[in-house]
């Protein structure tokens, strides 16, 4: 049993198997795509499980294994995989949601014309992230990144024949391409420096000092950028909000598993490079705390439920970072805590709102309403994702924010603690103002609701479970998860460099954290549960902040007037360069040859007297020519 | 009185360019192909010359005459019997009309 991790590899090869099989035979599966996916994920998953167990058991070395792929000069690079305590926890969410959403995705696309192919992109975006997660260097990383992003790419755009949703899926291309950008050339410039994409050599010359400041600076910012892309931070957020324009299910994977997890678990994974560098922890941290609270001003006004959704991760993401940021064995933690109670929250309150949409037919919260009666099951379960959000005790939300408070207190960062308490502030509000709304109160639309099959409310359930206990593998008072991330690799070098430090926050800190949520929580239900105070008095008072924040601070409009039009006019000019200016020299060469040749022809007449005349023409100026040019006057002496 | 070279190669010359001129303008085939023994004589004419004034005088050159002679017959007999058998299929002896070379 002592090398099962060994065979750790297997792990994200089922997904591939799955999705190669459904690639292969879907047209004849047809909904039984179904269970081939979730059969093999959930093989991955039992493998995943064994593996965390192993990792967990074992504490001690990481398990590192690669062979070599290419030779390139005196360079070998390698393939292959390793298992650290951080990835060992990935792989169990990843593989865990994964599975979930696939079991609920049955209920929720069944009756969908394209249903095969629908599993086959979850296949391959399972497939993708776990690759991603189980790579040794940064080479195979950005391989799976960008299989990540290709795969979201084709998920958003599921519902092609919408034009928002195409629109969404360039979108969300395009922009993760630009953080992609910024990876690519600090994976290079790493390469160049350091001479490998191993982590392990990269951090060993970061640890001994062979590279200067600055240039570790360079590279984490640049990494720092790719993450912001995939993680939707801001100024690179604008993706994942239109993002909603893919299924349900698929916005759960995502927000929850797959691609945005990927960010925050690039930044993790090469914390090492983070922690040589201040500049580049402090840009980490102020990034995620502009994040945290900018997306959270906006989630308090958006009607669409999913793009509340959507907002919170993306303030959540913003915490994660900001955790990561204020440097430290603690910060790191409970970034890495928080990406894993999250995934099991948002997951949860994802597929929660997909069993709505399913039911009501909308995604306007102003049009559900009343909902609780008749979808008991979905609404008890979302009620404790909105509570593991909001981070009430004792739910995993909980234990979560305030290890990342107490990290951010811990490093006298008062600024963004204050920054992380508005922004916690506003999750309570705007969660339970879409709670209220959406199941409490009279219906508004009109619609015949009905609780959803047990194929979706089943893994409702699961996640709901894990939201409320998946706090207790780290509490203060016996904290596991940290012990054990901080027991080998990056989480010793951590410690090395900063120590322990993982004191939790003061309790006076968790009684006000938990004070301000439940602070939201009440004023969310005076305006939307019990109505005693109008919702419309603070738009009322101040419309500008209302309009500002309902149209998201006007960033996508910003975008569109000042990078996206005049590259559009770039193009058009362009493209006019091209077909008028480029294309018109070849058509010129082509028509002039064409002429000359059309001239030619016309002198090919089949008149054998013509060509008797040329012939004598021709014998003549040969004549004229010899006669004139040769030295002595040619044959006939007439230069005599 | 002798009669120098230069009238005979001059006679021969005004004889080659009016056979040239017929074998380039006629429209008639058989007037072409008589212009082209026009200007075979013109040559024949040169090459007897020759044979008696030039530069080493032989009778070589009034026996090669024989011979062009012989085989301008030849030429002609075979171009006539082209000529009645294009004459024969197409209705014509135009040489204007007579395009099939093109292209």
């Amino acid at each position: 049993m002592d090398t099962f991790l060994h065979y750790a590899w297997l792990i994200p090869l089922f997904p591939l198997l799955a999705f190669i099989v459904i690639v292969s035979f879907g047209r004849q599966l047809k909904e039984g795509a179904a269970i081939v996916g979730i059969g093999l994920t959930a093989v991955s998953f039992g493998i995943a499980v064994l593996a965390f167990w192993q990792r967990f058991r074992d504490g001690g070395v990481d398990y590192n294994y690669v062979v070599d792929w290419l030779h390139v000069g005196d360079i070998v690079i390698n393939m292959g995989f390793e298992v650290t305590p951080l990835n060992a926890m990935m792989l169990v969410i990843v593989t865990l949601v994964s599975l979930l959403v696939q079991i609920y995705s049955k209920g929720y696309m069944h009756g969908d014309e394209r249903f095969p192919v629908f599993y086959q992109y979850l296949a391959l975006f399972t497939f993708s992230m776990l690759g991603l997660v189980i790579s040794p260097n940064l080479l195979q990383v950005y391989i799976f990144w960008e299989l990540v992003g290709v795969c979201s790419f084709l998920l958003v755009g599921y519902y092609y024949f919408k034009p928002e949703a195409k629109a969404a899926a360039k979108k969300a291309f395009i922009v993760t391409r630009i953080g992609d950008l910024g990876l690519f050339i600090g994976i290079c410039l790493l390469f160049w420096w350091t001479g490998s994409f191993e982590y392990g050599p990269i951090f060993e010359s970061v640890a001994l000092g062979r590279l200067e400041p600055w240039m570790i600076t360079v590279a984490a910012i640049l990494i720092f950028i790719g993450a912001m892309g995939k993680s939707g931070q801001f100024p690179l957020h604008t993706w994942l909000p239109d993002a909603m324009e893919g299924p349900t299910p698929v916005s759960a994977l995502i927000h929850a598993a797959t691609m945005v997890a990927a960010g925050v678990y690039l930044v993790a994974a090469t914390y090492p490079l983070f922690i040589a560098s201040d500049t580049a922890l402090t840009v980490v941290a102020y990034v995620g705390g502009i994040t945290a609270i900018f997306a959270a001003s906006i989630g308090l006004t958006q009607r669409d439920i999913k793009r509340v959704l959507a907002y919170s991760t993306v303030s959540q993401l913003g915490y994660m970072m900001m955790a990561l940021g204020v440097a430290g064995a603690a910060g790191y933690v409970a970034g890495s805590f928080h990406l894993m109670t999250h995934a099991f929250f948002k997951a949860l309150l994802f597929l929660g709102a997909g069993s709505v949409i399913h039911a009501v037919h909308t995604q306007d919260v102003f049009e559900m309403g009343g909902l609780w009666k008749k979808m008991p099951v979905t609404a008890l379960t979302f009620l404790i994702g909105c509570l593991a959000i909001a981070g009430i005790f004792p739910f995993a939300g909980f234990w979560s924010k305030e290890a990342i408070l107490g990290a951010v207190y811990g490093a006298h960062r008062y600024d963004l603690l204050v920054i992380a308490l508005v922004a916690a502030f506003f999750t309570a509000f705007y969660m339970f103002r879409l709670f209220f709304l959406t199941f409490t109160g009279k219906a508004r639309g009109k619609h015949e609701a009905h609780e959803s099959p047990g194929v979706m409310t089943g893994p409702l359930l699961i996640l709901a479970l894990l939201a409320v206990v998946a706090g207790f593998v780290n509490t203060p008072y016996a904290p596991l998860l940290t012990d054990w991330i901080l027991s080998t690799g990056t989480g010793t070098a951590i410690v090395n460099v900063f120590g322990e430090g993982t004191e939790h926050a003061a309790s006076w800190l968790q009684i006000v954290a938990l004070l301000i949520s439940v602070l939201g929580v009440i004023l969310a239900y005076l305006m939307y549960g019990k109505k005693s105070v109008s919702p419309n008095s603070i738009p009322e008072a101040m419309p500008w902040l209302y309009r500002l924040s309902y149209r998201k601070y006007y960033v996508d409009e910003l975008y569109q007037n000042v990078i996206v039009r005049p590259l559009g006019w770039l193009g058009i000019i362009l493209n006019g360069f091209d077909k008028y200016v480029v294309d018109g020299l070849v058509g010129l060469t082509a028509k002039i040859t064409q002429g000359i040749g059309a001239l030619h022809a016309r002198v090919q007449s089949g008149q054998i007297q013509s060509y008797g005349a040329m012939v004598l023409f021709g014998l003549l100026l040969l004549i004229l020519a010899i006669s004139l040019t040769v030295e002595g006057g040619g044959l006939f002496g007439f230069g005599r | 009185m002798t009669v120098s070279i230069t009238s005979y190669l001059m006679v021969a010359l005004i004889l080659f360019c009016v056979g040239l001129y017929g074998a380039l303008t006629k429209r008639n085939a058989v007037v072409v192909l008589i212009s082209i023994e026009l200007m075979l004589n013109a040559v024949n004419i040169n090459l007897v010359a020759f044979s008696k004034y030039g530069l080493y005088p032989a009778v070589a050159g009034q026996i090669f005459t024989l011979f062009t002679m012989t085989v301008a017959a030849a030429e002609v007999a075979v171009g006539l019997a082209i000529l009645i058998a294009l004459y024969r299929n197409k209705e014509t002896v135009n040489v204007d009309e007579i395009d099939q070379m093109k292209r």
